[in-house]
C-alpha cells in the first residue's frame, strides 16, 4: 500500500532472550537479528518453544531475562506501538466466528485506526482465492480458509514486521504456493520471521535458528 | 537476632503493663485493657494494607517476582491482625454495647477489609502463572486501595450503620490526647510493638520465601 | 500512544462490534435479562405481603441489579478469552480502546437490565416513586458505577482460572461505596420530596459520580497490566 516503509529499515534484535513458565525454562539464551529483506527461520521439534519466542518477538510475551528491540529507520519503537508494527500469522489467533469475513476484517483494521474501504476488503480476500466469501461467516469457513483470512489480517497495516508462526498449517497446495509466493513479495518490504518445520520454509530463511537440539 | 529478643522482651512488657502500669478506664472497667490490643492490632492491618499496596505498585514498575511475595506477605500478615482485631473488637462490642456485631462503621469498614482480603486470596490461588498471578493480583490490590478511602466516607451514611465507637476516639479533632497519660504510654507502646512484630515477621516470611526460591524445583508449588 | 480522538474512535468500534456479536448470538443479553427477572420474580414473591420501608425496597432494588450485573458484565471478556479470540483483540487493538469499548458495551448491557428491571419493580412492588426523575438519575447513575467498577474486574477474572465465582467475590467489596450511594439515592427518590432528603441524595449522586470518574481513571492506568500479561 505505502511506499514510504521502503525507505525505512525496520530491524528486529533478540537480545539473550530466555523465557521460563514458573520452574520451567522454554527458551534458553537465544539471539538473533533480521532486518528488512531479511527472513528469520526458527525451527525445532514440538514443544521446543518456537510459538513463544514468536510471541516474544511480539512483545506480547515478556522474557524472563534478555530484551526484544524493534528499530525503524534507527529509531527505538516501544512495545505499546506493536499493533502498528506486527503482522502476525498463529495457530492461536482466531476471529469471531458470529461475524463475517469482512466484518472482521473492517472492525481490526477501525481498531487498529486505519481507513480500509469495502473494495480494499474484497481485493484483499480475492487474493487470497477467498472472493465472494466476505459475506459469509467466519464459523462457516474451513481451517484453510481460515488460515488464509489470517493473511488478509495480518496485512492489513502493511506492517514492517511479518511473524508467521506455521505459516502454512491447514493449507492445501495451492495455499501454500500462494503464501510462499507472498512471503517472496513481502521479503523486499518487509523484515519476516517464521516459525516452521517445514524445510521448504526453512530454505526461505537468511538466518536460521533451532530450538531445542 | 538481637531485634528478636528486644522485641520479645518489648511485647512482654506492653502486656505487663496492660494488666499492671495502666489503670481500667473510668467508665469501662476492666474489659477497657482490650483496647491496647484492639486498636494496634487495627492499625497493623490497615499498615499492612498499604504495604501490600506499595509493593503491587513497585512489582508493576520493577517486575521483581521477591515484590509480588512481598505484597502476598503483606496480605497474609494484614489478614491475620484484621481477624484478630475484628475478634478483639468484637468481644469488647458485646462487653460494652451489649452484643458482638453492630455494624458501627469501623466494624463495617474491617469487615470490608477483610472481604477484600478474602477475594485477593481468592484471586491469588486462581491464577496459575506467576507472572500473570503478580500483575492480576497488584492490580486488584491497587484498586482496593483507591476505594477504600471512599468506603470511609460513605459507609456512616448506610441506613443500618450507626456510630456505637467512641467519637473522639484516642486523639481528638484538635489533636489532645483524651486518654489517662499513663494509658497512653502503654498504648503507643503496643503499636510499636505490634508495627515491631509485623515487621520481623514479615522479615521472616522474605526471607524463607527466598530460600525456597533458590531450592531447584520439580514441581511448582 | 493513541490521541483522544482515536481512542474514542477504536473505543466504538469495539463496542460495535461487540453489541453486533451480542446481537447474533445474544450471548449475555437473554440470560442476564432471565436471571434478572427470576430473582425479581423471588424478591417481589416473597416480600409483597408486607410493606416496606423506602430504604428495604431500594436495598431489595439493587441486590437484584448488582446480582444481574454479576452474572452478565464479565461476559464480554470471558468470551474474548473462551473463544479465543483476544489474541487477535490484543495484537490490533491499543489497551486503551478495549477497556473504553467492553465499558462502554457494560454501559450499555446493565442499562438495558436497569429500564427492564426498573420499571418491573414497580411495578410488582405496587410502588410510586415520589421523585422520578431523582429515580432515573439514581438508575442511570448507580448503573454507571456498577459498569465502572466492574469492566476492569471482569478483565481480571477472565485471566483467571474459576471465573464465574471469583467475579463477585472480587467485584463486591469495591462495588460497595457505588452500590450503597446508589440504594441512597434509590430511597430518596421513592421516599419523596422533603428538604433534607434532597441534600442526602444531592451527596449520595455526587458520590455516585465522583466514584465512578475515579473507578474509571484508574482502571484506565491499571488496564494495560491485566490484558497485556
Amino acid at each position: 500500500m505505502t511506499t514510504d516503509g521502503k525507505a525505512r529499515v525496520f530491524e528486529l534484535a533478540l537480545e539473550s532472550v530466555s523465557k521460563s513458565y514458573g520452574a520451567r525454562q522454554v527458551l534458553r539464551s537465544v539471539s538473533a537479528t533480521v532486518r528488512t529483506g531479511q527472513v528469520l527461520a526458527i525451527t525445532g521439534p514440538n514443544g521446543s518453544g518456537k510459538s513463544t519466542l514468536i510471541k516474544v518477538a511480539c512483545r506480547l510475551v515478556r522474557p524472563t531475562h534478555g530484551q526484544v528491540l524493534w528499530k525503524l529507520g534507527g529509531k527505538e519503537i516501544p512495545a505499546e506501538a506493536g499493533r502498528k508494527i506486527i503482522g502476525f500469522i498463529s495457530p492461536d489467533l482466531m476471529f469471531y466466528d458470529e461475524l463475517t469475513a469482512a466484518e472482521n476484517l473492517r472492525f481490526f483494521a477501525q481498531a487498529r485506526g486505519i481507513k480500509i474501504t469495502d473494495e480494499d476488503i474484497e481485493s484483499a480476500l480475492r487474493s487470497l482465492h477467498l472472493g465472494g466469501r466476505g459475506a459469509d461467516v467466519v464459523g462457516s469457513y474451513s481451517s484453510g480458509m481460515k488460515q488464509r483470512l489470517k493473511y488478509a489480517f495480518a496485512l492489513q497495516h502493511d506492517p514492517p514486521l511479518l511473524l508467521l508462526d506455521e505459516p502454512t498449517a491447514n493449507l492445501d497446495t495451492q495455499g501454500v504456493s500462494l503464501v510462499h509466493d507472498l512471503i517472496e513479495d513481502s521479503k523486499r518490504s518487509k523484515c519476516i520471521v517464521i516459525a516452521t518445520n517445514e524445510p521448504e520454509e526453512v530454505g526461505l530463511g537468511d538466518i536460521i535458528i533451532k530450538l531445542g537440539a | 537476632m538481637a531485634a528478636k529478643w528486644f522485641l520479645g522482651l518489648w511485647m512482654i512488657l506492653v502486656i505487663l503493663g496492660a494488666f499492671f502500669y495502666a489503670p481500667a478506664s473510668l467508665g469501662l472497667g476492666q474489659i477497657s485493657r482490650i483496647i491496647f490490643f484492639h486498636i494496634p492490632t487495627a492499625w497493623v492491618a490497615v499498615l499492612a494494607f498499604l504495604m501490600c499496596a506499595i509493593y503491587s505498585l513497585r512489582y508493576l514498575k520493577t517486575r521483581q517476582p521477591s515484590d509480588d511475595t512481598a505484597a502476598s506477605v503483606s496480605a497474609e500478615l494484614g489478614f491475620l491482625f484484621c481477624i484478630i482485631a475484628t475478634i478483639s473488637g468484637s468481644i469488647f462490642a458485646k462487653a460494652t454495647w451489649g452484643s458482638y456485631w453492630n455494624w458501627d462503621p469501623r466494624e463495617t469498614s474491617i469487615f470490608v477489609l477483610l472481604l477484600i482480603y478474602g477475594a485477593y486470596f481468592a484471586l491469588r490461588a486462581s491464577v496459575d502463572e506467576p507472572e500473570r498471578r503478580g500483575s492480576l493480583s497488584a492490580v486488584y490490590a491497587l484498586l482496593a486501595f483507591v476505594t477504600v478511602p471512599i468506603l470511609v466516607f460513605v459507609v456512616p451514611r448506610i441506613p443500618a450503620v450507626q456510630s456505637l465507637h467512641p467519637s473522639e476516639s484516642v486523639v481528638s479533632i484538635s489533636g489532645e490526647f483524651t486518654m489517662d497519660s499513663r494509658m497512653l504510654t502503654v498504648l503507643l507502646a503496643s503499636l510499636a510493638g505490634l508495627t515491631g512484630v509485623l515487621a520481623w515477621v514479615f522479615n521472616l516470611r522474605m526471607r524463607a520465601a527466598r530460600l525456597l526460591s533458590t531450592i531447584p524445583q520439580d514441581k511448582e508449588d | 500512544m493513541t490521541s483522544s480522538s482515536n481512542w474514542g474512535r477504536e473505543s466504538l468500534a469495539v463496542l460495535w462490534k461487540d453489541l453486533l456479536s451480542e446481537f447474533r448470538t445474544r450471548y449475555s443479553l437473554s440470560a442476564v435479562l432471565l436471571f434478572s427477572v427470576t430473582a425479581l420474580a423471588v424478591v417481589s414473591f416473597s416480600v409483597s405481603p408486607y410493606s416496606l420501608d423506602p430504604e428495604a425496597k431500594a436495598a431489595f432494588l439493587w441486590i437484584v441489579l448488582f446480582f444481574s450485573a454479576m452474572s452478565g458484565l464479565s461476559r464480554s471478556f470471558v468470551r474474548e478469552e473462551e473463544a479465543r479470540t483476544a489474541l487477535a483483540l490484543r495484537v490490533s487493538a491499543s489497551a486503551d480502546a478495549v477497556y473504553g469499548g467492553k465499558l462502554l458495551f457494560n454501559i450499555v448491557l446493565q442499562s438495558a437490565v436497569a429500564a427492564i428491571v426498573v420499571p418491573l419493580f414497580l411495578l410488582l412492588m405496587d410502588t410510586r416513586p415520589a421523585n422520578p426523575a431523582l429515580l432515573v438519575a439514581a438508575a442511570a447513575l448507580g448503573t454507571l458505577a456498577l459498569a465502572s467498577s466492574s469492566t476492569i474486574i471482569a478483565a481480571i477474572v477472565s485471566r483467571a482460572n474459576a471465573k464465574g465465582a471469583l467475579f463477585a467475590v472480587l467485584a463486591f467489596p469495591l462495588s460497595l461505596p457505588g452500590l450503597s450511594s446508589a440504594i441512597g439515592a434509590t430511597a430518596e427518590a421513592l421516599r419523596g420530596n422533603m428538604p433534607e432528603a434532597a441534600t442526602g441524595a444531592a451527596a449520595d449522586i455526587r458520590v455516585l459520580i465522583a466514584y465512578s470518574a475515579l473507578m474509571i481513571a484508574s482502571s484506565l492506568l491499571l488496564f494495560d497490566y491485566v490484558w497485556n500479561d
